[in-house]
């Protein structure tokens, strides 16, 4: 069954953007990511124009983020203050996005920005993660299931504008989490994700949050700053196609039950490790399409 | 002086002169509906005479649909620093969003070239023109490179042999309609020739519009985006939130 998108200007079926919407929730759900760095190449892939991927991208994340940020409410899992500070920085991070967006696409090199941008992320954050999740599973085994130490002072928290934190137990400066919101703002402007594989490991590594709450608080944040950025992207560049995210989402909201529940079924440290192997192949898939000879030179655009 | 030129030019055509087309299209609106998925357009026609068919030469049709015509940006990788990178780009100022020619036999031999140049028939003939009045310096590779991306996703379509001509009068052909259609009015043209010369041509607009609900959500979005971006939001969360109590029921019970 085909379903033309009235913004989007091509046709699409229906069960493969049901199928994409569905796994791409899962992962949301599993991880707390939104799950857009995933579903922006493939919907390009399907071709959807880059522009449209990326506008209506926000959108999806909203539904799939909500549902999953209300069952992460209920479970008292979201640090509200930690939470409102990261949005702050966002919503400053996607008002600069969408113009870049805007910018970078009358220039050409929005494709080129965007895949660069998610080999370079991608890349160090999966290194890292890996990294740190081995390490940790294996001092784990060592003592026989002791969890490792968190660390309560980096030299971030020293910063000024402190604030209390009681949720995540911390009392630390302002400034970090707000830079860490509009570091995540552009990118999801431009690159159409949620931010939250930027989001995460900052909020643990940077910021010293307990795991519990980061996955939580990571998609309140995700979901008012992408209800933002579509906005912005609407208005802007025209680019929200409703009946895309429709079909998507219906599938993103079911997958992202899914997901939390598998998510709560797997210890955290596994979790980790899957995700750190997913990121880095995703980079070194991306990075293999930058360095390899297209097989089509040209490209053209409106 | 003209006017005799003219006169003279007549008389000396005369065989040509009468043969003429007519030609009809099983739809002249497309209606781009939320489950559209192409659609063909048939289009048939004949010859009409006031003597018997010359014998010069074998007759046949060309027949060409056109979608609107938009500017297209052509861009062009090249390596840098060991990756691929859109570096030179050229505006080709206007090219038609989709193109299908059928034909009764294949368009080199049923075609001259003046021919071709005076009517922009062919494929290479639509978007090289235009180029050419850009002043594109290296027309063929970018002007090409538009042609082969739309060959390669269906959008150009050149078919020889598809035009059916019975006993030098009757002709119809089908043209395929693709899913990803650009709204806008199509042109469909008929030409008959004799010779790879045209003799005549006909034109007629076909109107392609989005109905109903994508029309209303594509006015929605350009007209009023705030409300849009609001209202496909309002959307999301409300489907969002009853996925999610119907998924939080369904666990309790």
């Amino acid at each position: 069954m085909q379903s033309y998108l009235p913004i989007a200007e091509v046709s699409v079926s229906v069960f493969l953007l049901l199928g994409l919407g569905t796994t791409v929730g899962i992962l949301s759900g599993m991880f707390g990511v939104g799950g857009g760095f995933i579903l922006t190449p493939l919907l390009f892939m399907i071709g959807i124009p880059p522009g449209v991927a990326v506008g209506t991208q926000g959108n999806l994340i909203v539904a799939s983020s909500f549902s999953g940020m209300l069952a992460h409410l209920r479970r008292k899992t979201v640090d509200f203050r930690m939470g409102l500070v990261l949005l702050a920085g966002g919503l400053v991070g996607s008002a600069l996005g969408v113009r870049l967006f805007h910018l970078l696409t009358a220039l050409g090199q929005v494709d080129l920005v965007i895949k660069l941008a998610y080999v370079l992320l991608l890349g160090i954050i999966g290194a890292l993660m890996l990294v740190e999740a081995l390490v940790a599973l294996k001092r784990r085994n060592a003592k026989g299931g002791k969890v490792t130490k968190r660390k309560h002072h980096s030299w971030v928290h020293g910063w000024p504008i402190k604030m209390r934190f009681r949720t995540s137990k911390l009392y630390i400066s302002a400034i970090p989490p707000f830079g860490i919101g509009v570091m995540v703002g552009i990118l999801s402007a431009i690159m159409g994700v949620g931010g939250g594989f930027l989001m995460l490991p900052a909020m643990i590594y940077i910021l010293g949050m307990p795991t519990k709450v980061v996955v939580g608080t990571s998609l309140f944040q995700i979901t008012f700053m992408s209800a933002f950025t579509t906005v912005l992207h609407a208005i802007e560049n025209q680019t929200v196609d409703m009946v895309l995210a429709f079909v998507l989402l219906i599938g993103g909201v079911i997958g992202a039950q899914i997901g939390t529940r598998i998510g709560e079924k797997i210890r955290a440290d596994t979790l980790r490790i899957l995700l750190a192997a997913m990121v880095l192949s995703i980079a070194i898939k991306l990075a293999f399409e930058l360095v390899l000879m297209p097989s089509e030179l040209f490209s053209i655009a409106y | 002086m003209i006017r005799i030129l003219l006169a003279l030019f007549l008389l000396a055509s005369p065989a040509h002169a009468s043969e003429k087309v007519i030609a009809g299209l099983s739809q002249n609106r497309v209606a781009i509906t939320a489950n559209f998925d192409g659609t063909g357009i048939l289009i048939f026609g004949a010859v009409k005479r006031e003597a018997p068919p010359p014998t010069t030469g074998p007759l046949d049709v060309i027949i060409a649909v056109s979608g609107p015509e938009r500017p297209v940006v052509v861009r062009k990788k090249a390596r840098v620093l060991g990756i691929w990178v859109n570096k030179e780009s050229r505006t080709v100022s206007s090219a038609p969003s989709f193109y299908a020619i059928a034909s009764t036999g294949p368009l080199p031999k049923i075609l001259s070239k003046s021919e071709d140049l005076r009517y922009k028939i062919t494929i290479p003939r639509m978007v090289a023109e235009k180029a050419a009045a850009d002043g594109l310096s290296n027309i063929d590779e970018f002007a090409s490179a538009v042609i082969r991306i739309r060959q390669h996703n269906g959008l150009y379509t050149e078919k020889g042999g598809k035009v059916n001509l019975a006993d030098q009068t009757l002709f119809d052909t089908q043209i395929a309609l693709p899913s990803a259609l650009v709204e806008g009015d199509y042109k469909a043209r008929v030409f008959l020739l004799r010779d790879g010369r045209v003799i005549d041509d006909f034109s007629k607009t076909i109107a392609v519009r989005k109905v109903g609900m994508e029309r209303w959500i594509y006015n929605l979005a350009h007209e009023r985006p705030l409300i849009y971006g609001l209202l496909s939001l309002a959307i999301a969360i409300l489907a969002g939130w009853l996925a999610s109590t119907i998924f939080r029921l369904l666990k309790l019970s």
